[in-house]
């Protein structure tokens, strides 16, 4: 306890005004910053994946696979951050079996569940289950008993079976868009409802949070394409193409959405205004005006407004391929910055301005410790290490997939 | 039915029933009795050691200080204000004395002048107040009454004599606008002070027919704010209009 | 189970002539079966084994939990900020001591000449305040203690994820400490800042109006030691107590109406610049 005395008494220095006795130590670390950002990016990499599914784009067919298998990456580690934050990790089950119905936050352990077996799992199984069939056939060793054992046995690839697995795939992804809401969407839900807190408590919340988890998930599917297309030596541009359109679309509105919160804020000007203010002039001043709003959203929208073909089939202004895929590159990392920057500003921010909306604290983030910055950014390379493995387990290339040989077919 | 949907329902009926045998297992016993929450939780809420007695323990051994103290100012304050929690004297009385302030750093926490402290509650400066002196070496804790009733109006009203000591009426005596009764010293409450009643009070000093000093700010009594009496607006302890 | 009550022998068959009543069809077999699969159902005996258990109405020493209804009463005019409340829950209650933790607290409210507000409470109040500044320059200035309001609709409650925090029969906000996870919603949720987490046990902590005492006559150690009657604990529908004396003959407010938590501390003569 000597360290956090030692931590929290330095806080106390720095605080300026008035603020509740107990309002010193800052009660969600970035842990709560990560966890949203993680299943932000499991909700948008899903919805990009159903764009092709459901909506039929079929530019970006070539991420479908890449897509979903980066969501369960993700989705694995999301549980991680509010386990190390929890007082009792022991007692986690507790949330499963005796849930509070009036609780948003209890609903995360059956979303969770929901989404991760029925929706995310299944989908997987269901578009791969032929290819795995087919690959187990010609592989040998390990390589062919997990891909056996992934099958649970369904080995059937007649027609009829095939075609079940095409349609199961539709209705799962149709299943899946208002379920990857709902991932996310409860968690916006979980900041929104709470009336004690004027920064959070919003209707809007739950909406800005779903559209820059959906700018999220798509520029973190372009980076992986991207990336792991440089790699391989195969990029299809008209597929990069669509997906920084996309991106931009998904921007426009996760844009207008804040703007339209930010205005109504202002106009309204409630008595929370004062404070709010101040805390964005101080506290917040780098990680909301320069990272979110400047680097996170007005550059990359400038810049895909005019180089991505979002407005018909050309661009406004004409890239060669090379800068093209760089400056795509570019965005979407400055996006990644700016919607992690967005959870930050909401989680950390709603609490560095007092309740009684008289003062300001500050946010001590320790380097070390279990809600330290390296465990933080542990937790952000562990899914793609993750992806790496389903990536050599479930190849998500089109080279890849296995293809029906007429004689193998009427051998078995 | 397809042999996909016949192998993932075995997978989802297993996953189904451990949870449900899980949740028989590890729900405690009491949980939803009185409301969703563990109703033996109250019980062990309820549990825990006390470690105030409460003043009314102290009397069935301490009568005689009891009843003094009962009698006196601090009636209201508890014994284990100052003696502090008792309940493991009870217990066991010779094993744990309960400690008695005897410095000086005790009685200010309470008696230490401080401007939010309501008027009239007795406060002094613990510093100017007989310094060095234990404040027990005059005042009995159990009957603190001063050992002489105090002279100045400050003794109990220090925030109005401190403010107006910053202001224009700062040689006023207190006793120049307040009529006030020697027993008020005693039991103020019984006993309260005088106030001005009308404008011409003030214009004893104030207007222009005062046959006060000079230095003393004029005013037109007939055309100056007639609607109003003066301490509408001037704060009578500060009673400077900038 | 009725099925034991011979339908015959209290109605005699008029019309069957002894074969039995014309619906008692469902033959035994059927009823015994239905009985045994019904009693043989995990689920339903899960539920059974969740649902059932005994509410008690009376704790060993004949303290009866519905017929109480708590709540308290504070007179900001009375408080004159010497913090031995916020002590005292301290000492009672075992709460650590560094000036992060506190179940109850003082404040200080300055409210100068130039309209400005200024708020303190140095460690909870306990060690006292420091210099307010000139008077000349103060227009009002006042204590406010403050503590977990026991609210009837406690958003704290609606929140917690696994049932660790919940209102007691008496109209008592506690928390289970053996049951809470330590995730801080209920910290979050709350808008008075009355919660914290306990450093030593990780689950969250707040005033229990000192639930210990309270179930055995006595009054919250705050109430005991507060020397000028600031503090007044009481059952909030009792026709006579000294809650509904105060209740009465002040006009009483809560922190945040406009939060509808439904309070039940009331403050009297509370200003309109606390928070």
């Amino acid at each position: 306890m000597d360290g956090l005395t030692q931590q929290l008494t330095s806080v106390l220095q720095q605080v300026t005004g008035y603020i509740y006795p107990n309002e010193v130590e800052l009660q969600w670390s970035i842990l709560i910053v990560v966890y949203p950002y993680i299943t932000g990016l499991v909700a948008g990499a899903f919805i990009l994946a159903s764009l092709e599914r459901v909506f039929k784009v079929k530019e970006v067919e070539p991420t479908y696979r890449l897509a979903l298998l980066t969501a369960l990456a993700f989705l694995l580690i999301a549980p991680l951050p509010l386990q190390l934050h929890l007082g009792h990790p022991e007692r986690a089950y507790e949330i499963l079996i005796t849930p509070n119905v009036h609780s948003a936050m209890a609903m995360f352990g059956f979303v969770y569940a929901w989404y991760l077996t029925v929706v995310l799992l299944l989908e997987i199984w269901f578009d791969y289950r032929k290819d795995l069939v087919l690959w187990a056939r010609k592989e040998k060793g390990l390589r062919k008993w997990i891909h056996l054992a992934l099958t649970l046995g369904s080995t059937d690839i007649s027609e009829k079976a095939v075609e079940f697995d095409r349609k199961a795939v539709r209705f799962i992804t149709l299943l899946g868009i208002p379920s990857a809401f709902l991932l996310h969407g409860y968690v916006g839900f979980l900041f929104g409802s709470i009336k004690a807190n004027p920064w959070w408590s919003s209707v809007l919340i739950p909406v800005v949070f779903l559209f820059s988890a959906i700018v999220s998930g798509i520029g973190m599917v372009l980076i992986l394409y991207l990336l792991t297309g440089i790699v391989r030596r195969s990029v299809e541009m008209t597929c990069l193409d669509k997906l920084a359109s996309f991106l931009f679309y998904a921007l426009i509105v996760d844009f207008s959405l804040e703007v339209l919160d930010f205005i109504h804020r202002l106009y309204e000007a409630e008595e929370s205004i004062k404070i709010l203010g101040q805390m964005i002039a101080s506290r917040l001043f780098i990680s909301l005006v320069i990272l979110q709003a400047l680097l996170g959203t007005v550059i990359p929208l400038i810049l895909l407004a005019l180089i991505s073909p979002a407005f018909g089939s050309r661009a406004l202004m004409r890239f060669p391929e090379e800068l093209r895929r760089i400056t795509y590159l570019a965005c979407a990392v400055l996006i990644q910055v700016g919607i992690f920057s967005t959870r930050w500003n909401v989680v950390i921010g709603g609490q560095l301005f007092s309740k009684s909306l008289r003062g300001l604290t500050v946010y001590k983030l320790e380097l070390l410790g279990s809600e330290g910055l390296f465990t933080s950014i542990i937790l952000l390379i562990v899914p793609f290490l993750l992806l790496y493995v389903f990536i050599k387990i479930l190849p998500p290339w089109k080279e890849s997939a296995a293809t029906l040989v007429p004689e193998t077919a009427a051998g078995e | 039915m397809p042999q996909q949907t016949k192998r993932l329902a075995i997978v989802f009926l297993l996953l189904g029933a451990t949870l449900i045998v899980a949740r028989h297992y590890l729900v405690p016993k009491t949980f939803g009795a009185l409301g969703h929450y563990r109703a033996a939780s109250i019980d062990e809420n309820a549990a825990r050691p006390l470690q105030y007695a409460g003043h009314e323990e102290c009397a069935t051994c301490h009568p005689d200080k009891v009843e003094m103290h009962d009698k006196a100012r601090h009636k209201t304050v508890a014994c284990e204000v100052c003696h502090g929690a008792a309940a493991a004297h009870i217990e066991n009385p010779t094993e744990h004395k309960p400690p008695a302030p005897r410095d000086r750093g005790y009685c200010p926490l309470c008696h230490g002048y401080d401007p939010a402290r309501p008027t009239g509650f007795p406060q002094i400066d613990p510093v100017s107040h007989n310094p060095v002196k234990p404040c027990i070496g005059c005042h009995n804790p159990h009957a603190p009454e001063a050992p002489r009733t105090p002279q100045e109006c400050s003794a109990c009203h220090g925030e109005i004599a401190r403010t107006k000591g910053f202001s224009k009426h700062g040689a006023v005596a207190c006793t120049e606008c307040h009529q006030v009764e020697e027993k008020h010293k005693v039991t103020p409450l019984l006993s309260t002070p005088t106030k001005p009643q009308n404008r011409d009070f003030c214009g004893r000093c104030h207007s222009q027919e005062s046959k006060a000093p000079p230095e003393i700010v004029r005013v037109d009594f007939s055309t100056h704010n007639p609607r109003y009496v003066c301490w509408q607006c001037h704060y009578s302890h500060y009673p400077e209009a900038q | 189970m009725s099925a034991e009550v011979n339908f015959h022998d209290v109605f005699p068959s008029r019309e069957h002539n002894g074969a039995g009543p014309p619906d008692a069809d469902v033959s035994p077999d059927r009823r015994e079966f239905l009985k045994q699969c019904l009693m043989a159902s995990p689920l339903l005996l899960g539920i059974v084994c969740v649902t059932e258990g005994e509410a008690s109405e009376e704790n060993g020493n004949g303290y009866k939990a519905q017929d109480h209804f708590y709540g308290m009463g504070i007179d900001v005019k009375k408080c004159i900020g010497c913090g031995r409340c916020a002590d005292a829950c301290k000492t009672e209650n075992n709460v650590p001591r560094e000036p992060f933790y506190f179940r109850t607290w003082v404040e200080r409210y300055v409210i100068t000449i130039d309209r400005e507000t200024v708020v303190s409470s140095p460690n909870g109040g306990i060690n006292g305040f420091q210099s307010a500044g000139s008077e000349k320059g103060i227009m009002r200035t006042f204590f406010v203690p403050k503590l977990c309001n026991h609210c009837a609709n406690p958003p704290c409650v609606q929140v917690c994820p696994v049932g660790a925090t919940f209102v007691s029969p008496d109209g008592v906000v506690l928390v289970d400490k053996d049951y809470c996870i330590g995730c801080r919603y209920c910290i979050q949720a709350c808008p008075y800042g009355a919660r914290f987490l306990n450093p030593l046990t990780k689950t969250a902590e707040k005033c229990t109006f000192c639930y210990h005492r309270v179930t055995k006559g006595k009054v919250p150690a705050c109430v005991e030691v507060c020397p000028t009657g600031a503090r007044i604990f009481g059952d909030v529908k009792a026709r006579s107590s000294p809650l509904a004396r105060f209740q009465r003959f002040n006009e009483v407010q809560v922190l945040k109406p406009h939060l509808n938590t439904e309070p039940k501390v009331y403050y009297a003569n509370l200003d309109g610049e606390v928070r």
